[in-house]
């Protein structure tokens, strides 16, 4: 199937057989990374705005990477995140961004929403990079397409997530994809990361405070980072955290021995991951970036590539 | 909405016959000195290459590697089309550095579909020599594009649609031309 991508903010609104469709076009993007050229002309003249309120180096270097590749053009838009908390309101960053009369707007915000926000005010296509607690897209679809990489299929998979649940919107992002195919999903981690309503945000997520039992038949693992400054907030010492979570090679052995092991990045070896574990050939944490230009190109493309006001016709009609 | 008419230009025997002969002018024309590839553009373009590739085999006994090339994102008129085009992966399991290649298509019109393979397929390397085997030839060339091997040349209006049906994807082998009716009666 095929379907018009007007904006990509969430997977939470996407249906498995969208989802299924953005991971063909990826798929298709995957070739490029390993020719020889990987430069096309494809949107050439167009031009993507990367806004970015909230510090970001890995993801705004990839969309750019994607966009670079693809021959769009890139604008940087760098907030600190200081000055946003500072009261800039987004109306006022909605017309900085309409200002310069981009084909594409890719946006972080500290916000949960402001990416929504601005679709909604804009009549350009709105890519979520990343928008507070709530979800962070590209980042599931990548983590998705690694999974059916290396495991050779989506469906009625056994998915672990270790870490700080409750700040993170790449386990939300991921839980939606991965729900949408049948896969079920175990959360784990202290407690106060751990809040119960994350149970109910997608069917088949549970919540299982014991790591052992978590990791138990688990196809997948992913490891969240943990932000040193939250450590302090309640009080959980980094030696603790370790002793209990942190995935070393015996944890990861009680998943199947076929397990992917991810981590979004950036990776703190010796905290939440031991680096015999980062380096395992079980670790696919090298392939989710490569991945995560293929998305992201495979994204820009359906948002940037067709006539500006396209209607629904079918893909792939016209040609010599 | 103006009549358009329909006509079988190629029967399913003719269209078998024609591939045939395209694959043993293949053969004739390069010998088997060197190793020649062949590039499907899809879609009707692979099935054909792989036909070629059966005639040349059953002429000489070589196997000829076949590629398959998608040319969506190097089209030059994405942003006159409505939405966006499905891109596909290309499949060229060789190196192309040095290689003889043919690209193979179904319908050579404008020739904007060509150019678009030649950029990709200079993505992927340096080929030796780049050739064009078409089943139709139906003229209108907006670019300086000719092919080396040729099924059947058709005189057309730009405004003529020419069908290539093939089993592999339509169920049936055949060539059809729609003409648009003539706009002033005699």
């Amino acid at each position: 199937m095929s379907f018009i991508l007007r904006h990509l903010l969430g997977t939470e609104s996407l249906s498995r057989d969208e989802l299924a469709f953005l991971l063909d076009q990826s798929r298709a993007f995957q070739g490029i990374q390993k020719q020889p050229l990987k430069k096309l002309a494809t949107l050439r003249g167009k031009s993507v705005v990367l806004a970015f309120f909230e510090t970001s180096t890995r993801t705004r270097i990839s969309f750019g990477t994607a966009a670079a590749r693809l021959g769009a053009d890139t604008m940087n838009l760098q907030a600190e995140s200081s000055s946003t908390q500072k009261g800039e309101s987004l109306s006022d960053t909605v017309r900085t961004l309409e200002a310069m009369k981009p084909d594409v707007i890719v946006i972080r915000h500290a916000a949960s929403g402001a990416p929504h926000f601005i679709a909604e005010r804009l009549g350009i296509p709105v890519v979520n990079a990343g928008d507070g607690l709530h979800e962070h897209p590209t980042q599931g679809l990548l983590d998705a397409l690694t999974i059916s990489d290396r495991l050779g299929r989506l469906d009625n998979l056994n998915f672990t997530i270790v870490g700080d649940i409750r700040h993170s919107r790449v386990a939300r992002s991921n839980i939606h994809v991965l729900s949408k195919f049948g896969c079920r999903t175990t959360l784990c981690g202290p407690a106060m990361w751990l809040p119960p309503e994350m149970s109910c945000i997608a069917p088949n997520v549970r919540i299982e405070p014991r790591l052992e039992e978590a990791l138990r038949d688990a196809h997948i693992v992913m490891v969240l980072r943990v932000q040193t400054e939250r450590l302090r907030e309640p009080a959980l010492p980094a030696d603790e955290y370790i002793r209990l979570y942190q995935m070393t090679p015996a944890r990861l052995a009680l998943a199947r021995p076929d397990a992917v092991l991810m981590h979004p990045g950036p990776m703190i070896r010796g905290l939440e991951i031991d680096p015999a574990v980062a380096d395992s050939p079980q670790s696919a944490v090298l392939e989710q970036v490569t991945n995560g230009v293929a998305v992201r190109m495979a994204v820009l493309y359906l948002l940037a590539g067709g006539a500006p006001s396209a209607g629904a016709s079918p893909a792939g009609s016209a040609a010599d | 909405m103006p009549t358009r008419e329909k006509t079988q230009l190629l029967s399913a025997a003719q269209t078998g016959r024609t591939i045939e002969r395209l694959g043993h002018e293949i053969v004739e024309k390069t010998g088997e000195k060197h190793g020649i590839a062949l590039i499907g553009i899809r879609r009707r373009g692979v099935p054909l290459a792989q036909r070629l590739a059966s005639t040349i085999r059953a002429a000489t006994g070589a196997e000829v590697p076949i590629g398959v090339l998608d040319i969506t994102l190097y089209r030059d008129d994405l942003s006159l089309v409505a939405a966006h085009p499905v891109v596909q992966s290309n499949d060229i399991s060789f190196s192309v550095d040095d290689r003889d290649l043919i690209l193979v298509d179904d319908v050579l019109f404008t020739g904007r579909t060509i150019r678009a393979a030649i950029n990709g397929l200079f993505d992927l390397g340096r080929p030796r020599r780049v050739q064009l085997c078409v089943l139709v030839d139906r003229g209108h060339r907006e670019l300086p594009i000719e092919a080396a091997y040729v099924g059947r040349r058709v005189e057309t209006r730009p405004e003529d649609v020419v069908e290539v049906h093939l089993k592999e994807i339509d169920g049936e082998d055949r060539v059809l031309i729609e003409r648009a009716a003539a706009q002033a009666e005699p």
